[in-house]
């Protein structure tokens, strides 16, 4: 066998033996070694793993303090290099949960260095962490000790191995909402036909992706004075000033572009094109207001059926683009767009 | 009606001075290839030829088309049908499959490039014809002429020398023969048994430019849903005229070698009975989607069908017409099963799709698109490596040194929702 492995572990003041709610304050501090909760996780790690020191901290003091508390218990373990970190379990403690999840979500991300915790299901701080840490279900309360040790020193072993994790159901952590590529034995073709079967049979199957629930928006009422209101020009059908200067990625765009046209009648095939990958370009980038109506708008305005246009148009690719990211950007659109007092948006799709 | 499928294996490809097949060797007189791949198509103004290997350091990019060499010896029609051969009827009497290799057609058609493939190294471990003995057509064609006249001549530049090169298995004794039997499903006495009946609806893209689909020669977009037989799909009556986001287009390959095609003749009366194709198309407004749904769906209930599997090509756009047409089916009491691939995000923590249904419960995913590859650099690059930038899946900047790390969506096939590969996306 080679070198043992390093592991420390995080506990707040109750389980770090320091005491109850009166010692909630109590800032950072390390000790050598296991503590409380450690015997069993060392116990359970056998040789391979050595719990070389116990980070503990009051979960008042990480509650307050946020972010200088997250500093500092990342500096103390930044400086021992362990090869995995565990942090409670904290059951169904909120604050020890939200402390657990700070911890190892700044331990996974800044030093890079694996991390497993344990939560009840409805602890909040699966909610704000699960998405980037590993989080074994428990019980409730510190009746679930055991079985929680067993599965965090189990995920912990191979996570200091380097090894992968199975999926969340095979492995007993919480699901964390990420999609992720691996290679099945068989072809997409033989699991959909055996699928199949076992769906006209009425026996049981596993969809392999549930269908997500979209958000849905309800409309606001119609503009009743349009020719009061500004309108703003947005497209996702990726029409750009010639040449592309913000380099809008023709598929999956991690940008969208803000135009200025407020001196502009009309676009041109010399001065616009479309960055869209998804669709044939020709007709567009033969006349780019098929996708961004600038003509109509420009017509509009003149007649006195709109207020005015907004000086700027903003426009990214919708082809791949996630939703996650769009959602990104409609943030920061809509804030400039409140800001400036636009009335109305019309969006246009390919 | 019965189609035998010869097949030819094929192990070795060498330059020599006539096109003939040796034992597990292919050789071929690159003059004649390259005189019948352009065969007077004045739009074409050189085509280079050249061989990549599996295995060897080559990637090949941009990619438009990958086709399998195959030869009609018996019965109806010729290879490829609408395009390089009449429009008779094909899918009876007998094929010969070169396998194990392909003709490959490169070369830039619009300014977001095709996919590309790697023949060794983690992007070779995606797709199939990373595997194959690829036989590399470079097109160039007149400045100048329209991007529709180029696909078209790329396109059938492949067709023919595909056709060419299967010429060469004409009178080869194949290795293995397989028979595939299509039952005459409306006779009038329906076969006893109650194995449960199930269709294949087989969705094509049709939304333009490099996103068409050619059917005997028909380009989709006109296509009212219709029936074919699985062996018409096996003589090339289905050909690919798209490939931009290369990961989840059909090429000309896919369709010849369709695996749930393969796999409902493989279990056909065994344990289900596979009572029909219909092919469909995937055009983009609302008004075509819905007849479209609606037609494929009424010809599955005039097949009488339980069951249906539903492939997707494409993604975004198209999967508004998946998830219709599976919606439908289900409502009509017709349980489906859909092949879709993912657009997760790279940090694989976005919803996958644009459209969805609460009717698609049985969803077999066939990969995250968008999920970040590294690809080391090759020793030799057939095409041009800078178009990589411009792809769909890659950005700018991800070309360094020759490394390119983009997303997986540049691979051709990588994430085929025909379910070619063993690709899957799971939630962790």
């Amino acid at each position: 066998m080679g070198k043992k492995l390093k592991a420390i572990h995080y506990l707040n003041q109750f389980f770090g033996q320091i005491g109850g709610e009166d010692k909630a304050d109590v800032e950072p501090l390390v000790k050598a070694g296991p503590i409380g909760p450690g015997v069993l996780f060392q116990e359970l790690f056998g040789g391979e793993v050595e719990i070389t020191a116990t980070v503990i901290c009051g979960d008042n003091y990480f509650g307050e303090h946020m972010d200088d508390a997250a500093e500092a218990v990342l500096a103390i373990i930044e400086g021992y290099r362990p090869d995995v970190v565990v942090a409670g379990p904290a059951f169904n403690a909120g604050r020890y949960g939200m402390a657990c999840g700070a911890v190892c979500a700044a331990v996974a991300k800044r030093l890079g260095i694996p991390v497993v915790t344990g939560m009840f299901p409805e602890n909040p701080g699966v909610e704000s962490y699960r998405k980037d840490v590993t989080i074994v279900e428990t019980k409730a309360t510190t009746a679930g000790m055991r079985d929680a040790a067993q599965l965090m020193t189990r995920l912990a072993l191979k996570l200091a191995r380097k090894e992968s994790l199975g999926a969340p159901g095979e492995e007993g952590y919480l699901p964390r909402g990420i999609r992720r590529n691996t290679f099945a034995s068989e072809t997409g073709a033989a699991r959909a036909v055996a699928m199949l079967l076992r769906k006209l049979k009425g026996e049981d199957y596993v969809t392999e992706y549930p269908m997500p629930v979209f958000d849905r928006v309800a409309p606001l009422p119609p503009v009743e004075r349009m020719y009061e209101i500004t309108l703003a020009l947005i497209t996702s059908g990726g029409i750009v000033p010639k040449g592309n200067p913000d380099r809008v990625e023709s598929s999956s765009a991690t940008k969208y572009g803000k135009y200025n046209i407020g001196g502009l009648k009309r676009l041109s095939p010399e001065s616009h094109e479309t960055a869209h990958g998804g669709y044939d370009p020709t007709y567009a980038n033969e006349d780019p207001h098929r996708v961004l109506p600038l003509d109509v708008v420009r017509d509009l305005e003149q007649e006195g059926a709109i207020g005015k246009l907004y000086p700027y148009y903003y426009a990214t690719v919708g082809n791949g683009t996630s939703v996650a990211r769009a959602r990104e950007f409609a943030r920061e659109i809509a804030k400039d767009l409140v800001r400036d007092g636009v009335g109305a948006v019309l969006i246009s799709s390919t | 009606m019965v189609l035998e499928l010869g097949r030819i294996p094929i192990e070795a490809i060498e330059w020599g001075a006539k096109t003939l097949i040796e034992g597990t060797v292919l050789h071929i007189n690159r003059q004649e290839l390259l005189e019948r791949a352009r065969q007077g198509d004045s739009r074409i103004t050189g085509v280079q030829v050249d061989i990549a290997r599996p295995g060897e350091s080559v990637r090949i990019i941009p990619v438009k088309d990958v086709v399998e060499p195959r030869v009609k010896v018996q019965g109806k029609g010729g290879i490829f049908p609408g395009l390089v051969s009449g429009v008779e009827t094909v899918g009876t009497g007998r094929t010969h499959v070169l396998q194990g290799c392909s003709v490959v057609t490169a070369g830039q058609v619009v300014g977001f490039q095709e996919g590309m493939i790697d023949m060794t190294g983690p992007g070779a471990r995606y797709t199939s014809f990373s595997r194959l003995l690829n036989v590399v057509l470079v097109v160039d064609v007149q400045e100048g002429i329209s991007r529709h006249d180029h696909e078209e001549a790329l396109r059938l530049a492949g067709l023919r020398a595909a056709a060419y090169l299967g010429e060469a298995g004409r009178h080869v004794d194949p290795a293995r023969v397989e028979r595939f039997e299509v039952r005459r499903l409306l006779e009038a006495k329906p076969p006893a048994t109650d194995l449960p009946r199930v269709a294949y609806v087989y969705m094509l893209l049709s939304q333009g430019l490099l996103h068409d689909t050619y059917l005997y020669g028909r380009d989709v977009k006109m296509l009212l849903p219709t029936l074919i037989l699985p062996t018409e799909v096996m003589d090339g009556a289905i050909v690919s005229g798209n490939c931009v986001s290369a990961c989840d287009k059909n090429t000309t390959y896919h369709h010849q070698n369709n695996p749930i095609i393969q796999e409902l003749m493989a279990r056909d009366g065994i344990d289900l009975q596979y009572v029909g194709t219909v092919v469909t198309n995937a055009n983009v407004t609302l008004r075509d989607k819905m007849r479209s749904s609606e037609y494929a769906v009424k010809l599955l209930e005039m097949l009488g069908a339980d069951g249906a599997v539903l492939s997707k090509e494409g993604f975004g756009n198209p999967d508004a017409d998946a998830m219709m047409t599976c919606s439908k089916l289900e409502e009509r009491g017709i349980r489906t099963v859909l092949l879709t691939d993912e657009f997760a995000g790279i940090d694989g923590a976005s919803q996958s799709l644009a459209d969805t249904t609460p009717r698609a419960d049985a969803v077999v995913s066939v990969g995250n698109a968008n999920e970040q590859i590294i690809l080391p650099p090759m020793g030799k690059v057939i095409g041009d490596i800078r178009v990589i930038e411009k792809m769909a899946g890659g950005q700018s900047g991800c070309l360094v040194e020759g490394e390119i790390r983009a997303e997986l969506q540049v691979v051709m096939g990588a994430t085929n929702e025909l379910g070619f590969e063993t690709l899957y996306a799971r939630g962790e």
